[in-house]
């Protein structure tokens, strides 16, 4: 593929990025629509063109104009998708911010479209440096939403997330100053075959961890995020569960796993350990949240626990499980962040109490609020469903016990969801201004409707999605294979089909060991 | 060797010694009618200097019996100076127009081009008295400009403190010559470098006393380069002094203290690898730690600039720790962003002012500046993300540059406590930005200079992620400079 599709899907928005800044609130409003729906359009582009089952590394480009290190860019189906997820949810927030954002709007706009080029360069970086120039400068963007347009404690949050997660990224950084002296590459995929001594990769591992742990958020280091989440305007909230989070997992898929993987196996026990810790954990402190926006930030912390127990299950299913359940976080966080925001546009809090019996004027909102509750929670035909499923099969065969305590995790968030869901939308009307809103309008019906159809079509036909990464679990699997861990749960093939009597032929190679006749 | 090339190589000191004899005289027949004038001449002097630098003074090798060095280090780090020297002369009339008290009076150029001069001879310097002829005639030319505003009683008591203090200073460095004249018998470096390869540096009374020489000398040129646990004159002098006085500290004699301290430490003190890095090491460490919690809790904006050049030299020096050739470069290369980004942070710290034109110091008045003045704030906010070492900014690459280095060094525990305590100096320069971004906004500055916002407008871009298309160019540069050293 020779069209740098890629760069262009960077350099629309940086440039859009650059010109909201000389241009008035409302053309700033436009033209940061535009790009976000050219992205999603080259978005849409990419997705259809990319060769499935084909290459690893598809759409690249190399140009080493930095010297030390080189705009190398490429994608696989992992970061296909979570481009994908990236363009789909952005002109959505940009939408959310359309009447929402009163002041400073073309530097709000600016500061979107600058995460979006950032948050794309990210997945479709192939160099080392380029990744990690991407994944720390969106900080910049991020810091300047929450601290500028956030609510009441922002300058708090927006310092504890800036400071949080720079720390963990610079341990990040020295691994990665070792990891391309010593392999004498800065080059992703090169470094992805690339065999470190089982002691170093101790040590490399551990530094990746600290970064993409807080990225995550893995328990205990996850308490950056509720404040953040809190704080931030309604769209900056969507893009950080949406996506922002999705950097942790996506950092773990492309290093921890198949550059360490003898390091990512010994060190299981602590990723399932504080994973399990922050299922149970993080479910029960939602229950007891009494602000809407916190009670989705705490359930996004024990999800987030499930994608890395799936990805450090060392299997296929966990794998894909746990990209899957990325994909439909992104989606169903997302659009819960946007629900609280329809009405917190409407009534100015976030106290659940203040709430209750919005089926009765607002039954528009009451489904689709319905149906993403039920999303969170896992429900068949639900995107989450099929990746917490997946997720959880993958840890069963490595793990039964921690497979045990996440799997409460599912029940727990049936439990905050619905007790939310009951408190906000059921019960009688108590007061004259819960009354007094009006349903959704139609530019809030075309920002949830897509996340809707978007959460049903990962739930009731999950194969578009899993193809993409098929092969690239395969070849990822091949990579860690060497290094899986033993499990605990021992499972025996079935007996397969008695053969009846008067089969046509004999069974013999169906026949499974366990078979006695 | 005949005097007409040993002059040759010494011809960027010549321009500059000439020029500004010549413009002192201008100044003192014209008077401060000729201010504009002369500041401008003086511009061009520096100009020419940086043309004579592409003859053989930048690849002549040894000049005067093995004193003077004409080498790509010297060569790149007087680009920077000059560089460096001419903003800061630009940048000084319209700030003594406006600001109450003294006029801007010719001497000013003439003094930053001696200044200057002196800062050619100690890059070049490869003979300890050379070196310290060079220091002085840039340390006088600077007491003189730290209390260039003579009314002003902040600006007299920073050039006291400058003097006494540096005068001091003076005395440790002459007294570790004295020491490594007296146990090596010489004072050329490569004499003296011969000297150390030959003692054994553990043991005797040699080896003892050439180890003291060692520390006091890097104890003087750790005063000239504010590091850590020399650095208490800074924050004081950098208060005091004029605003481009200031800037000018900040950016030249900076670039010109750490090339000095590289070429001694690997050229003259180079077997002695060792024991030095352990100082080295010593004040990296501590002017970062130090740099960055002593500048969390100021509220002059040019006191932090002054912690945070504390702090920024810190993380030269472990490029210098690493004592490679690619240590040396990243030293270059750290230096060479750092004056770009310290320029511009005082070229915004000089449109600080009210209404009536009188400087602002207090970062609370930056409260609101992105609303009242949305490039400038910008600008500033660059430059701060840029010091913190943030990227896309091209400050993140002069911090991969030395900590590259000191990986590929091996220095991993170095590495990781550097980087680590770099987090701390991130809390302050986003207080920076806080206060310009997120508060509610103050009584607005006035307007600007033309020509001020102009080179602000540059350094934006430099430090801006186009930048990073230098790195090829800034690489070889760097690289061809410190191979020169070894």
């Amino acid at each position: 593929m020779s069209f740098p599709i890629l760069s262009l899907m960077l350099a629309i928005p940086a440039v859009a990025a650059v010109a909201c800044l000389f241009l008035s609130a409302s053309a700033a409003r436009w033209t940061a629509l535009a790009a976000t729906l050219i992205d999603l359009a080259l978005g849409v582009v990419l997705w259809t063109s990319f060769d499935v089952g084909g290459a690893q590394w598809q759409f690249v480009e190399y140009a080493p104009v930095f010297g030390r290190f080189a705009w190398a860019l490429g994608i696989d189906g992992y970061a296909l998708l979570l481009i994908a997820l990236s363009v789909f949810l952005m002109p959505i927030c940009i939408g959310a911010s359309w009447q929402a954002i009163e002041k400073r709007v073309p530097e709000y706009m600016a500061a979107f479209l600058l995460t979006e080029v950032l948050m794309i360069g990210t997945f479709a970086a192939q160099d080392l440096f380029l990744f990690y120039i991407f994944f720390e400068a969106g900080l910049i963007p991020m810091f300047l939403i929450i601290g500028i347009w956030g609510g009441v404690n922002r300058i708090y949050a927006s310092y504890k997330f800036f400071l949080y997660t720079l720390l963990g990224s610079l341990l990040m950084f020295i691994a990665m100053l070792y990891m391309s002296i010593t392999a004498g590459t800065t080059s992703i995929p090169v470094l992805l075959n690339y065999d470190f001594p089982p002691q170093v990769q101790t040590w490399l591992w551990l530094a990746f961890f600290a970064s993409f742990a807080v990225k995550m958020p893995m328990w205990p280091v996850h308490t950056w995020l509720p404040d953040a989440h809190v704080q931030a305007p309604t769209a900056g909230s969507v893009i950080l569960a949406g996506v922002l989070l999705k950097l942790g997992g996506y950092g773990f898929l492309r290093f921890s796993l198949p550059m360490f993987p003898e390091a990512s196996a010994s060190l299981v026990w602590l990723v399932f350990g504080l994973s399990a810790v922050a299922v149970i954990y993080t479910s029960l402190v939602a229950l007891v949240q009494s602000d809407m926006k916190k009670l989705i930030a705490y359930s996004s912390v024990a999800h987030m626990a499930i994608v890395t127990i799936g990805l450090f299950a060392f299997n296929a299913q966990g794998i894909e499980g746990a990209m899957m359940v990325m994909l439909g976080h992104g989606l169903v966080s997302g659009a819960l962040f946007l629900c609280v925001g329809v009405i917190y546009d409407r009534l100015h809090t976030r106290e659940i109490s203040r709430y209750g019996g919005l089926a009765i004027n607002m039954p528009r909102y009451a489904i689709l609020f319905l149906l993403f509750t039920m999303a969170s929670i896992g429900l068949p035909g639900t995107s989450n469903f099929v990746g917490e499923l997946l997720s959880l099969m993958g840890t069963y065969k490595v793990s039964t016990t921690i497979a045990l305590l996440c799997t409460t995790g599912i029940i727990l968030g049936a439990a905050y969801m619905l007790y939310l869901y009951r408190r906000v939308v059921w019960g009688e009307i108590t007061s004259e201004e819960v009354r007094a809103m009006p349903d959704l309008s139609g530019r809030e019906l075309w920002l949830l409707v897509p996340i809707a159809a978007a959460v049903l079509w990962m739930g009731v036909y999950p194969e578009s999605f899993l193809a993409p990464m098929r092969k690239d679990t395969q070849i990822l699997l091949a990579r860690i294979e060497r290094a899986t861990p033993a499990g605990d749960s021992r499972p025996t093939k079935g007996t397969g089909i008695v053969p009846v009597a008067h089969a046509e032929t004999p069974a013999t190679g169906h026949e499974a060991p366990g078979s006695a006749h | 060797m005949d005097y007409a090339a040993n002059l040759a190589m010494t011809l960027p000191e010549l321009v500059l010694a000439l020029g500004a004899i010549a413009l002192m005289l201008v100044a003192a027949w014209g008077g401060p009618a000729a201010t504009r004038a002369v500041s401008w001449t003086a511009v061009v002097v520096l100009a020419g200097a940086c043309i004579a630098l592409t003859g053989p003074a930048s690849s002549g090798g040894s000049a005067f019996y093995g004193m003077y060095r004409a080498d790509a280090f010297a060569a790149f780090a007087k680009v920077l100076i000059y560089a460096a020297a001419a903003v800061s002369i630009i940048m000084a009339p319209d700030f003594f127009k406006r600001t109450a008290g003294d006029n801007l009076r010719p001497e000013y150029p003439v003094l930053i081009l001696l200044s200057a001069c002196g800062m050619g001879i100690m890059v070049s310097a490869s003979d300890l008295l050379m070196l310290y002829v060079g220091l002085e005639l840039q340390s006088l030319a600077a007491y003189v400009l730290a209390s260039f505003m003579r009314q002003d009683t902040r600006s007299a008591e920073a050039g006291l403190k400058y003097f006494v203090l540096g005068a001091l200073a003076s005395g440790i460095l002459l007294y570790g010559i004295s020491l490594v004249y007296g146990f090596t018998g010489s004072t050329l470096f490569d004499e003296v470098a011969g000297a150390y390869a030959a003692a054994p540096l553990t043991g005797n009374g040699k080896a003892i006393g050439l180890l003291f020489g060692l520390v006091f000398v890097f104890a003087g040129l750790a005063f000239k380069m504010s590091a850590v646990p020399f650095h208490m004159w800074t924050p004081d002098v950098y208060e005091g002094a004029p605003t481009p006085v200031t800037g000018f500290f900040a950016s030249a004699p900076k670039v010109a203290a750490m090339a000095l301290g590289v070429r001694v430490a690997v050229e003259a003190m180079g077997p002695a690898h060792d024991q030095w890095r352990q100082i080295v090491i010593f004040a990296a460490l501590a002017s970062i730690l130090l740099g960055a919690v002593a500048a969390i809790g100021q509220q002059n904006i040019k006191r932090l600039l002054a912690y945070s050049s504390i702090n920024n030299v810190g993380f030269a020096l472990i490029g210098l720790a690493a004592g490679t050739p690619e240590g040396v470069a990243s030293v270059m290369t750290y230096m060479a962003i750092y004056i770009v980004m310290t320029l511009g942070s005082f070229l915004v710290v000089l449109q600080m002012r009210d209404e009536d034109g009188q400087p602002v110091e207090t970062i609370a008045s930056l409260a609101g500046l992105s609303r009242s003045r949305p490039g400038l704030a910008a600008a500033l906010a660059m430059f701060m993300f840029s010091l913190a070492g943030i990227p896309p900014l091209f400050g993140f690459y002069a911090k991969f540059a030395v900590f590259y280095a000191a990986v590929e060094a091996g220095l991993f525990p170095l590495a990781v406590v550097g980087i680590a305590m770099s987090v701390i100096g991130a809390y302050y320069y986003l207080r920076i930005v806080k206060t310009m971004y997120f508060d509610e906004p103050t009584a607005p500055y006035g307007r600007g200079d033309a020509v001020e916002g102009g080179l602000i407008a540059v350094a934006a871009v430099i430090i801006s992620p186009l930048g990073y298309l230098l790195i090829p160019a800034l690489t070889a540069w760097t690289l061809a400079a410190a191979n020169s050293l070894f």
